[in-house]
């Protein structure tokens, strides 16, 4: 609840901070606009030529783009640039503020720094799906809709610890400018169903880079694909990963020297 | 212009020790590098084998040996000046930059070529260890082989061009993110590396064929794999150095008004 009540009031000031700023929603409006247009364009191509892909019809691949966009646009207005910022502190040894604090740093540091305008990644996402809902129509039952709500949020958790341990390095580390870019250009993969990448590939975006859990299972889940092993399979992962991250989260604060230091 | 070979082997010096030490960035890159080819081709692959085999004449290993070329023929053309450019205005070290006696390009030439022969030690590995992986039909006989090394150098100095002269919108324009997002959306399709020419629909085809775009990627790729006739190759070459004369001019009007009208940030 606590953590609920930091993300709303992070939101907020990043609603405060950004409106000083408004032409940038209108860049990220256009950024976001090409983003959907090479989406669309990519699948139009791909289904000029064939009516199914690996089994997956043209529709059902519009649910995958736009869990595509709704996850990548949850990551990237909150997570990314709040570990970013994280990463930042303890290089400089800014971290210190952070831990005086009297709630939860892990919490703190992972909400801390919100992108407001990644809103309209979300919102795509959102009205992608919704298209493709209703033209998949009859096909959704509450079976598959209570599947891909459950599959989203395991999703979403598998995500956020990938990125929490990601990120956790640093402080071996102290200089890791990049790593949570591996993540972002790996995310670029999960435009497709990781059911039609070879098998070595689609084991690395299962179990190294959790980007299956991401998109293609929820999607799975909402098309009626997702076995019972499989969606069970992905919330014992969302347990288990979070409960490691914040694991590996303290061995690496032990490790903190401060700024003074 | 005596002094240039000596400016050129000091920035290859300074960009070796650059890429030697940034060792994670460049996993990162190589990760990038490797992907991207091998997401189209299962696209594609999958397409393939759902339409019997084969799409348009390309069966499974013929989109291995495109995609794997591309992704040589990108490396070799590849340039980053449109990010650079922005960060020389935007932080305002364009000016020291101007000083110099010599035009900036040149050190951004000797940053590029220095790159890329570094980091062909990854970039030919990771090709030959897909093109076993995916089975790739390369049939390459010496003629393409001869024709296919003006053309790919040819692609990579116009690319470089291209991408100068758009890098100069920043003198005009602060935020330029917009502009490089388009412009690879329109390069992605058009230039071949999303999928050959030949599977796109036929109006943006035709379009693709008389755009630079094509000559910067598919062309030398489809050269290389025999996908071209020898009047369809010379064609291409002399449309690449057609474009290159074109951007070139473009290149030296819009620097010369742009330097003009630039004033320091912070100045």
């Amino acid at each position: 609840m606590t953590a609920l009540r930091l993300l709303w009031l992070h939101l907020r000031i990043g609603v405060m901070n950004e409106l000083q700023y408004r032409a940038n929603f209108v860049l990220q409006l256009g950024e976001s606009a090409i983003g959907l247009l090479t989406a669309l364009l990519g699948l139009g191509i791909v289904f000029a030529k064939t009516d199914d892909l690996g089994g997956w019809s043209p529709d059902e691949l519009l649910v995958v783009v736009g869990i595509y966009f709704l996850v990548g646009g949850l990551a990237q207005m909150v997570v990314q640039p709040s570990l970013q910022r994280f990463m930042e502190d303890v290089r400089q040894g800014t971290l210190d503020f952070t831990l005086t604090k009297p709630v939860d740093a892990q919490t703190l540091v992972s909400i801390r720094q919100v992108e407001v305008w990644k809103l309209v990644d979300i919102a795509i996402g959102i009205g992608v799906l919704v298209v493709a809902l209703v033209r998949l129509g009859h096909a959704i039952g509450p079976a598959e809709a209570a599947a891909f709500l459950v599959a989203l949020l395991a999703g979403a958790a598998i995500v956020y610890a990938f990125l929490m341990i990601l990120a956790t390095c640093v402080f071996w580390f102290i200089r890791l400018d990049n790593i949570l870019v591996i993540f972002q250009s790996m995310y670029e993969a999960g435009r497709w169903p990781i059911t039609i990448y070879p098998s070595w590939l689609r084991l690395g975006l299962t179990f190294l880079v959790p980007i299956g859990f991401a998109v293609t299972v929820p999607a799975q889940g909402l098309v009626g694909r997702l076995t019972l092993e499989l969606l069970a399979g992905a919330v014992a992962l969302a347990v288990a990963m979070p409960l490691a991250a914040r694991w590996f989260w303290h061995l690496g604060l032990r490790r903190y020297g401060g700024a003074s230091a | 212009m005596r002094h240039l070979p000596q400016l050129y082997r000091a920035q290859f010096r300074t960009t070796f020790a650059d890429q030697v030490q940034y060792r994670g960035a460049l996993a990162i890159w190589a990760i990038n590098l490797i992907l991207e080819p091998v997401i189209y081709l299962a696209v594609w692959s999958t397409v393939a084998a759902s339409q019997g085999g084969a799409v348009d004449g390309f069966g499974a290993r013929d989109f291995a040996a495109y995609f794997i070329a591309a992704m040589v023929v990108n490396h070799a053309s590849v340039t980053w000046i449109m990010w650079e450019f922005e960060f020389w205005i935007r932080q305002g070290t364009l000016s020291p930059r101007l000083l110099r006696p010599v035009h900036p390009i040149h050190q951004t030439i000797a940053d590029n070529l220095t790159f890329k022969i570094l980091n062909l030690i990854v970039v030919l590995p990771a090709a030959a260890v897909l093109a076993l992986v995916f089975h790739a039909n390369f049939t390459i006989s010496p003629w393409t082989l001869a024709a296919f090394v003006p053309a790919l150098l040819l692609a990579a100095a116009l690319r470089f061009a291209i991408e100068w002269t758009l890098a100069l919108a920043a003198f005009w324009i602060t935020r330029v993110g917009a502009i490089n997002q388009l412009y690879f959306v329109v390069f992605l399709f058009l230039s071949g590396q999303m999928a050959p020419l030949a599977l796109l629909p036929s109006p943006i085809a035709t379009l693709a064929a008389w755009l630079p775009f094509y000559r910067m990627l598919g062309f030398p790729v489809e050269l290389l794999l025999g996908h071209l006739t020898p009047t369809e190759a010379l064609w291409g070459i002399g449309a690449q150095a057609a474009w290159l004369a074109i951007f070139v001019v473009a290149l030296n009007v819009l620097w010369a008004r742009g330097v003009r009208q630039y004033s320091a940030v912070g100045a």
